[in-house]
């Protein structure tokens, strides 16, 4: 164990914490836009920047290891000053346009410009404005808000294997985008989306479907396949308005698009609500338990009449484990044959 | 191109090369570097396309369009600087009628470069004309260049 | 022929990428092609000879021949293609040298007070033959270091002669090595650093270009110290010749065992390899350099760890600049006392800077640390063009500062330069004058560095951004009250927290010329007057009467119809429709356009 001070606070961590994970083990904060847990640290935004008793300039504590005996102070005022003008900065090449952005409220970079109170922007300029829109079915890519945090590109490489998208260009110019500028094609599973710390990426079926504030989130497993993930409806009017997912859950906060983005079915005025029979062609809505007499009287005379080995039955991915093995059993004990399949076994 | 790509994969993997020596060659073999190339040897050697954006338009060198027949590169030179090469470029952005933010010709003729420091800075401010350096250039030389290039040189 | 001349006969013609630039290749095919002509041929390849040589420093003065007749040489210079002909006649022939197109004074003034170390043998060598450089001891020192040596003894040696990096930082070398020394790794490696970025810096591409061998050789030393069996030469796809010659080099230096599987019967191994760089001026920073080489983006992480533990492929990974390097073979052989007898108590040692700018000699030049800067500017570089007053000297590049003219008398080496607000650097030394702005300067250095920020870190992308277009605006006249004090303030952000050297010292031109220069920037904004007459947006053009004969020229080439004039009389400038271009003045051949 290394033992330091944050803060005058003595710390001790195993050798080889960084600087931002001490202080957070401490539960000492530290701003930061660009570091995620569970992506390489990177070093980009600058703003978990402490001092370092003995070095004479700031380190980013994203990066620096801890050492033995190592006095940090993670917020004295030429620290907070600085940070202030990187806010500045990052916010003179932004749209600010908060009232509209579906961000505002769970963004990042809004809620540290909160903090710091910057109002008032001692740099004017020139700011990146891009025309045309990324046309892709899932994704709404605004780049003018883009911090170049780098997060979407690491989550695309280190944890999706993709490397859909990388940074292109340099210095001012500098742009997350596929190659050539193409519209965005990938597996669309929306990892960048969950990490993006502005308004950049969102999902574009949740566009205007509510604030933050007027969402009630419920914790659920996706019901998508027998992997579970654990996910979070985000729900405004009991209406579903987006998914994510909670990076202390079982899938560690990844999704896949499905589980991402296809949720829409929830509320579909197509979605079957009652039972259909099917008669000469037709169908007619009928009770439940109607249909389950139908169904038991049918697969009966089968079983009579052509034996068991007549009948298979077919599971479905979306079903959990438990309900697969229920139907297998039901399969091989009720109905008596090994017709039993499952939709995933392709 | 599928041929040629082939051959500058061999090299490649011969020369234990890197993704920048690989557009090195492809821009070598072009003049610049052709989307389909870049599609082929991302599917070829299974590398991301966008990483070859990423690394094709953060150096200067590579180019992503066709340039012209002539190029001219001016050293924009801390030494070539305070001798005047901003209004040597100038001057010939108005010979060679390119509007601000345009470097090559309407008829793809004259494709007009800056670079950082060649390092010639004693002979300031050096031009280079398709890979032959000029030093102690003037706008009035540079013209008569252009001139030659245009109409071929002039019997001695 | 009987002419006593062919007995001993050696004509260098410098080849340079300012030689070839001034005509070299011609000068020397028709010194060849002449020679022969006159029947001397059969003589040429025993007893005389034409040599390329690389570059002597004094490149404005190109191009430069030494003609070495029984062991008297004489240096011509500005030698063009046609004056070829007369030298062979009355000098190699008739034996009486021309005088007239001889070096002058400032040529002998140019390289007495210099020291040279690395140079030493750049100008008189055949930088394409290796046997040129053995037969001045080239490659001596790597044998002894491989064969008689221990690396412990080999890093004892570079320690004490305290040569330090010459690339920016000033780290010392030895205390470098030393350390990826120390590093267990079952591989490890030695880069030259030779992306040499700096805007009016072009040490390593001459030492290059006149010694590869020494460069090669002190990468082998270096190797064998660290114990790394792999070396890369990042260097510039922007000089070609120095690529050409390196190449070349290389493969002389293999099929001599100087290189390769077990050098010299030693059983140490170690090779060499080139890697282009591909225009990118961060990539001289080590981390980016090392992302480039593995074929990536160039952008910098952060240290530590540093590359001497994590470097290429993540081995410990030794960074020296070719000046470094080219310096090892030298204090091998001499000594380390003897390089440690030049310089400073902490800067020991030559320095090679690139002397450019408003300077009569410019060139490359090699002089010991502690140097008065007086001393290089009027000595060594003969004063001011045209008898101008000098204002400032700008060293270390866009990472460097202004040194203004009165503080002329500091010496120069790291902890002085570092006092003043400026960096020794990579050794680019460019002199300005009175006509030279300081805002522009300022702005010119920005436009570079902003330009090549590779974009990762906020200050760096954003910072400098803003910085170079409040400079912008101040030189377009259209600055604001406070912007002095807005430029030092975000300066020094950008200075504390940007990730890598480039963003660290992008602001320091700004910074050293707010110190010794505001009061240039406070006319910019208060009278919005640019005193130098640089900053086009706050010039006025007019047309001087007395001067002006009425050809028209300027009235042609304006873009903007702002001249109007008959023939033969006196034009006239419309200061509201003129947008400033400054073609007439460029145009006049009579001076008689006013800008002020």
């Amino acid at each position: 164990m290394i033992h330091l001070t944050i803060n005058g606070l003595p710390v001790s961590v195993p050798e080889g914490t960084t600087i931002l994970d001490a202080a957070r083990s401490a539960d000492i904060p530290i701003p930061t836009l660009c570091h995620h847990p569970k992506l390489t640290p990177y070093g980009g935004c600058r703003l978990c920047i402490v001092e370092v008793k003995g070095i004479n300039r700031p380190v980013t504590s994203c990066t620096t290891p801890v050492a033995a005996d190592m006095e940090v102070a993670t917020t004295t005022p030429a620290i907070e000053g600085m940070r202030k003008t990187i806010l500045e900065l990052i916010l003179s090449d932004h749209p600010n346009d908060c009232m509209v952005c579906e961000k505002a409220g769970d963004c990042a970079l809004q809620e540290l410009a909160y903090f710091y109170g910057v109002r008032e922007n001692r740099f004017d300029g020139e700011r990146r404005c891009y025309a045309g829109k990324d046309r892709n079915p899932f994704i709404d890519r605004d780049m003018e808000k883009c911090i170049l945090c780098g997060k979407c590109v690491r989550v695309c490489e280190e944890v999706q294997g993709v490397g859909a998208i990388d940074i292109a260009y340099r210095g001012f110019n500098a742009k997350i985008c596929p190659p050539f500028e193409k519209d965005l094609s990938c597996e669309f599973c929306g990892q960048c989306v969950s990490v993006c710390p502005t308004g950049a990426l969102t999902g574009k079926a949740w566009t205007q479907r509510g604030r933050q504030k007027d969402i009630k989130e419920v914790d659920t497993i996706c019901p998508y396949c027998g992997c579970g993930c654990g996910i979070t409806l985000h729900v405004r009017r009991n209406e579903i308005v987006r998914v994510s997912s909670r990076e202390e859950t079982i899938n560690e906060g990844w999704l896949c698009p499905k589980g991402r983005f296809g949720y829409t079915f929830v509320n579909s005025p197509e979605r079957l609500h009652v039972p259909l029979i099917k008669e000469k062609g037709v169908f007619r809505e009928a009770g439940w338990d109607e249909a389950m007499s139908l169904i038991v009287s049918k697969l009966g005379k089968i079983k009579k009449k052509y034996g068991p080995d007549a009948i298979g039955g077919l599971a479905s991915a979306r079903c959990t484990n438990e309900e697969n093995y229920l139907f297998q059993k039901f399969m091989r004990a009720v109905i008596g044959t090994n017709n039993i399949d499952h939709c995933a076994r392709l | 191109m599928e041929k040629i790509l082939e051959k500058i994969y061999q090299a490649f993997i011969d020369n234990e090369g890197n993704i920048i020596s690989l557009l090195q060659d492809i821009q070598d073999e072009f003049g610049y570097i052709p989307e389909p190339s870049v599609y082929w040897f991302s599917k070829r050697l299974d590398v991301p396309a966008s990483r070859f954006f990423g690394i094709t338009t953060f150096y200067a060198q590579f180019h992503l369009a066709p340039r012209g027949k002539n190029i001219i590169t001016t050293c924009c030179g801390t030494a070539c600087h305070v001798k005047g090469s901003e209004r040597l470029i100038t001057g010939l952005a108005r010979e060679l009628d390119l509007a601000e933010g345009e470097h090559t010709t309407d008829d793809r003729e004259f494709t007009i470069e800056k670079v950082n420091c060649v390092g010639a800075c004693s002979i300031a401010p050096v031009v280079i004309i398709n890979n032959k350096i000029f030093g102690k250039m003037s706008s009035d030389s540079l013209t008569k260049e252009v001139k030659n290039l245009r109409e071929g040189p002039r019997e001695k | 022929m009987r002419d006593p001349v062919k007995s001993n006969l050696t004509i260098r013609v410098c080849m340079g990428t300012g030689g070839i630039a001034a005509g070299g290749v011609e000068v020397m095919a028709v010194f060849a092609d002449r020679l022969a002509g006159r029947g001397i041929r059969a003589d040429i390849r025993k007893h005389c000879s034409i040599h390329k040589v690389g570059c002597r420093g004094l490149c404005a003065k190109d191009v430069l021949v030494d003609v070495i007749l029984n062991g008297d040489k004489t240096t011509y210079q500005f030698i063009k293609p046609d004056m070829v002909e007369r030298i062979i006649e009355e000098h190699v022939v008739g034996g009486n040298p021309v005088l007239e197109w001889a070096v002058g004074e400032d040529y002998h003034q140019f390289h007495d007070k210099q020291v040279k170390v690395v140079l030493s043998d750049c100008g008189n060598i055949n930088p394409e033959e290796i046997d040129s450089y053995i037969s001045v001891g080239g490659y001596n020192a790597l044998e002894r270091v491989i064969k008689k040596m221990t690396p412990a003894e080999t890093i004892a040696l570079i320690k004490k002669s305290g040569l330090r990096g010459r690339g920016g930082a000033g780290f010392p070398t030895g205390v470098k090595w030393e350390i990826c020394r120390s590093v267990e790794a079952s591989r490890k490696y030695i880069i030259c650093n030779a992306d040499e970025g700096d805007p009016g810096a072009f040490m390593d591409r001459s030492v290059i270009e006149g010694n590869p061998h020494a460069v090669i050789e002190g990468m082998t030393v270096g190797a064998s110290a660290i114990g790394a069996d792999k070396g890369y030469v990042y260097i510039r796809a922007e000089y070609p010749l120095a690529v050409e010659r390196l190449k070349n080099a290389l493969k002389q230096a293999r099929e001599r065992s100087f290189l390769g599987k077990n050098i010299l019967g030693s059983g140490f191994s170690f090779d060499i390899r080139i890697k282009l760089g591909a225009g990118a001026f961060v990539c001289g920073e080590e981390t980016a350099l090392i992302a480039s080489i593995e074929g990536l983006r160039g952008m910098p992480r952060a240290k530590p760890p540093f590359p001497v533990h994590k470097g290429l492929w993540g081995q410990p990974t030794v960074i020296n600049n070719v000046e470094t390097l080219a310096n090892i073979p030298y204090i091998i052989r001499n000594g380390a006392e003897w390089y440690a007898s030049y310089g400073t108590e902490k800067s020991k040692g030559t320095k090679v800077f690139a002397l450019t700018g408003k300077i009569r000699n410019s060139g490359l030049i090699e002089v010991p640390m502690g140097i008065p800067l007086r001393e290089i500017i009027y000595d060594i570089g003969g004063g001011i063009e045209n008898n101008r007053k000098i204002k400032a000297v700008q060293t270390g590049g866009p990472s460097g500062g202004c040194i203004p003219a009165e503080l002329l008398d500091i010496t120069v080496d790291f902890e002085s330069l570092a006092r003043v607000g400026s960096i020794v650097g990579s050794g680019g030394m460019v002199v300005l004058d009175e006509t030279d702005c300081m805002v522009n300067i300022a702005k010119f250095f920005l436009q570079f560095t902003q330009s090549e920020s590779c974009g990762k870190c906020v200050p760096c992308r954003i910072g400098t951004k803003r910085l170079l277009e409040i400079l912008e605006r101040v030189t377009e006249g259209k600055g604001r009250l406070g912007d002095i004090e807005l430029l030092e303030s975000l300066a020094n952000d950008i200075k504390a927290t940007s990730l890598c050297g480039l963003g660290q010292t992008a602001p320091n031109p700004v910074l050293s010329t707010i110190k010794y220069f505001r009061d240039e920037f406070e006319a910019h904004i208060t009278k919005k007057k640019c005193p130098a007459g640089v900053c086009r947006d706050l010039l006025s053009f007019v047309v001087l009467k007395d001067f002006c004969k009425g050809c028209g020229a300027c009235k042609r080439v304006c873009p903007a119809g702002a001249v109007t004039g008959e023939r033969k009389q006196v034009h006239v400038i419309d200061p509201e429709v003129c947008v400033k271009c400054g073609a007439c003045y460029d145009a006049c051949k009579f001076k008689a356009i006013g800008k002020g």
